[in-house]
């Protein structure tokens, strides 16, 4: 009965403040110049990847279709960004790519969360040997240079681009393990944590219904820098033959194809990195953007 | 202060232990024969049983730790199918070149990171502001074998510059191995041409390798700066006339600079693994190209074993740098 009196107060109240922190978050968020070049760039990207083979003037240059005849033409009307050397269409490779991009991007920051977060969670919220034990393991993975172990892992699993997002994965997640645990820890102990206690809230309920919800904006923040920092690990294995091979069309291995015919073609390497560089660039811009939005103390 | 660095080497010692595992399960993830891993692609049948008795693959998984870490105890990182010769033979010789292009890289970062930052803050949302921190924004974003290649491009191909890659050119003397980063070694006998041709070649490697610590540094500083610039102290700085160059460069700047001496630590490690992609581009013969080319033709062991070095390297680093932050902040140092 209580209850029942209880809960529209709240509610009511919470709905209209949400609704305009919503709208400032929105007017932070779009007065400043680079974030919104950086949402600008995501989307572009994003289209691209969605609509990449329809857009592409030559699709069935993606997966290597070969014209000796038109092989490293520079670029031109025909060919925007010119041709490599088995005379594929570059533009097509590229915009077709940034769905493999993307694939990867996602699959890697997503399976870094999915094992991350509730590690950090469990981490946070207990204490002794099992949080102590998740701790150092997450620091001893976080002490090697991520580049390095993810190469070990591809070396142990073969080259291609499925073990290279297996290896960026099992590379990523330890970043989550320290954020979430830190503003677990951090969380824990506030008034409302303990109110929802008293009210009879189980562990769970507490953790997922309390504690996750304002862990989330650090989560989404550190989801979008990665997205483009996962995009260069794929791109800097596939550089070095680890990742997709060629003839996939995957900008890292695009680049390393390209390379040898530098510099008389330098629109085979350089086409595709630019590509790279502009899409972790939103990425990075958009996670700025978002953090200035959610934690304005950082600016 | 001793207390502290008791338990921090404590601490370092778990952790590389724990690294050994990590090296140890990613070897036995292999879903093919390690025996035949190790002995690498072209081994005969003969050769692959020869070695799964020699390095003891037909044991228990926990009896291999064991072996394996008794063969780290003794330096005994494995051969290299690729080489033929010891790893860790081959890490000696490959490993001074990598920490003299990333100590160069280093310097390269903070010798412009730190004023950039400073510039960046003291004129804070003008267009020196603007422009440094476009920088520092694409020094994260630039995939840093792209930079090397268009460096490479552009400044040696074009221009003519600098050499194309390598540490020395091929008809330079190589200065007689101290410690075996030649700029240094031919400086310890006095050969300055010799010095400057190392430094020729590793100013583009180096470049390329810094972006990202430079963009790292120049945010680190310039946020520093900002909170700085607006304490009471700095207020009463400028109150008694003291000089804005004087004020900025030692007044605030030294107090500024903590966060920034942590961030180059935390690089350090990010410039190990980066070696691995900008030696790749400039042919440089360090550890980088060393565990590349063993990646690209599954020549295992050296791969766990620069793995291993690498991750150990960027330990001892963080050590030195939480030691050095207590040296140098008695707030830090009672903390702990």
């Amino acid at each position: 009965m209580t209850d029942a009196s209880l809960e529209p107060g709240p509610v009511a109240i919470r709905e209209p403040m949400r609704f305009r922190e919503t709208r400032r978050a929105i007017r932070t968020y779009s007065r400043s110049f680079s974030s919104m070049l950086g949402l600008v760039i995501v989307i572009v990207f994003l289209f691209i990847a969605a609509f990449g083979p329809w857009l592409a003037p030559y699709p069935q240059d993606a997966y290597g279709a070969i014209d000796f005849g038109a092989k490293l033409l520079p670029p031109s009307a025909e060919h925007w960004f010119g041709t490599d050397q088995v005379g594929s269409d570059i533009l097509s490779r590229v915009l077709i790519g940034a769905r493999t991009t993307l694939q990867i991007g996602v699959t890697v920051t997503g399976i870094a969360i999915l094992i991350g977060v509730p590690l950090g969670l469990i981490a946070g919220m207990t204490s002794g040997w099992i949080s102590e034990g998740i701790m150092r393991v997450t620091d001893i993975f976080l002490s090697i240079p991520g580049l390095i172990l993810a190469i070990a892992i591809v070396g142990a699993l073969g080259p291609g681009i499925i073990n290279a997002m297996i290896a960026l994965s099992l590379v990523w997640w330890p970043g989550y393990v320290r954020l979430v645990q830190a503003k677990t820890l951090s969380q824990r102990n506030e008034t409302y944590v303990d109110a929802a206690r008293a009210l009879g809230a189980g562990p769970l309920r507490v953790v997922f219904v309390h504690v996750l919800p304002n862990c989330l904006s650090p989560i989404i923040v550190k989801a979008s820098m990665d997205m483009g920092m996962a995009i260069l690990g794929a791109a800097s294995l596939g550089f070095l033959g680890l990742g997709a091979q060629p003839p996939y069309p995957e900008w890292g291995a695009m680049i390393s194809t390209g390379r040898a015919y530098l510099p008389d073609w330098w629109w085979a390497t350089f086409f595709p990195g630019l590509a790279i560089y502009l899409t972790v660039l939103g990425f990075n811009l958009m996670g700025d953007g978002l953090r200035d939005v959610f934690d304005p103390r950082q600016r | 202060m001793q207390r502290l660095i008791l338990k921090r080497l404590g601490l370092m010692v778990v952790m590389l232990l724990g690294l050994a595992v990590i090296t140890f399960t990613v070897a036995n993830i292999a879903p093919g024969d390690p025996a035949r891993l190790a002995a690498g692609p072209d081994a005969s049948p003969d050769m692959v049983e020869k070695i799964r008795v020699e390095r003891g693959f037909d044991r228990a998984l926990p009896v291999r730790f064991g072996l394996y870490l008794g063969q780290l105890a003794q330096g005994d990182l494995g051969t290299s199918v690729y080489t033929g010769r010891p790893v860790a033979q081959d890490i000696a010789v490959f490993l001074p070149a990598t920490i003299e292009l990333v100590l160069f890289s280093i310097l390269i970062a903070v010798v412009l990171g730190v004023p950039f930052g400073v510039l960046a803050a003291v004129w804070q949302n003008h267009l020196p502001d603007h422009a440094i921190r476009f920088l520092s924004v694409s020094g994260v974003a630039l995939p840093m074998f792209w930079l090397g290649l268009m460096l490479q491009w552009y400044l040696s191909l074009e221009l003519g510059l600098f050499p194309l890659g390598g540490r020395l050119g091929t008809f330079d003397d190589v200065p007689t191995t101290i410690t075996g980063m030649i700029s240094i070694d031919a400086l310890l006998v006095g050969d300055l041409a010799t010095a400057g041709t190392a430094l020729m070649h590793m100013v583009l490697p180096a470049t390329a390798l810094s972006f990202p610590a430079l963009a790292a540094i120049i945010r680190v500083n310039r946020a520093e700066m900002l909170e700085v610039l607006g304490r009471d102290y700095v207020v009463n700085a400028r109150a008694q006339g003291i000089g804005p160059f004087r004020i900025i460069a030692i007044y605030a700047l030294k107090n500024a600079i903590l966060p920034t001496l942590a961030m180059i630590g935390l690089r350090f490690g990010w410039m190990l693994g980066g070696t691995v992609l900008v030696e790749s581009v400039f042919d440089f013969p360090g550890i980088g190209l060393y565990a590349a080319k063993a990646a690209i033709s599954s020549d295992f062991e050296p791969i766990m074993a620069v793995t291993l070095i690498l991750g150990a390297a960027f330990m001892l680093t963080n050590l030195l740098i939480d030691l050095m932050y207590a040296l140098l902040d008695p707030r830090v140092r009672n903390q702990i």
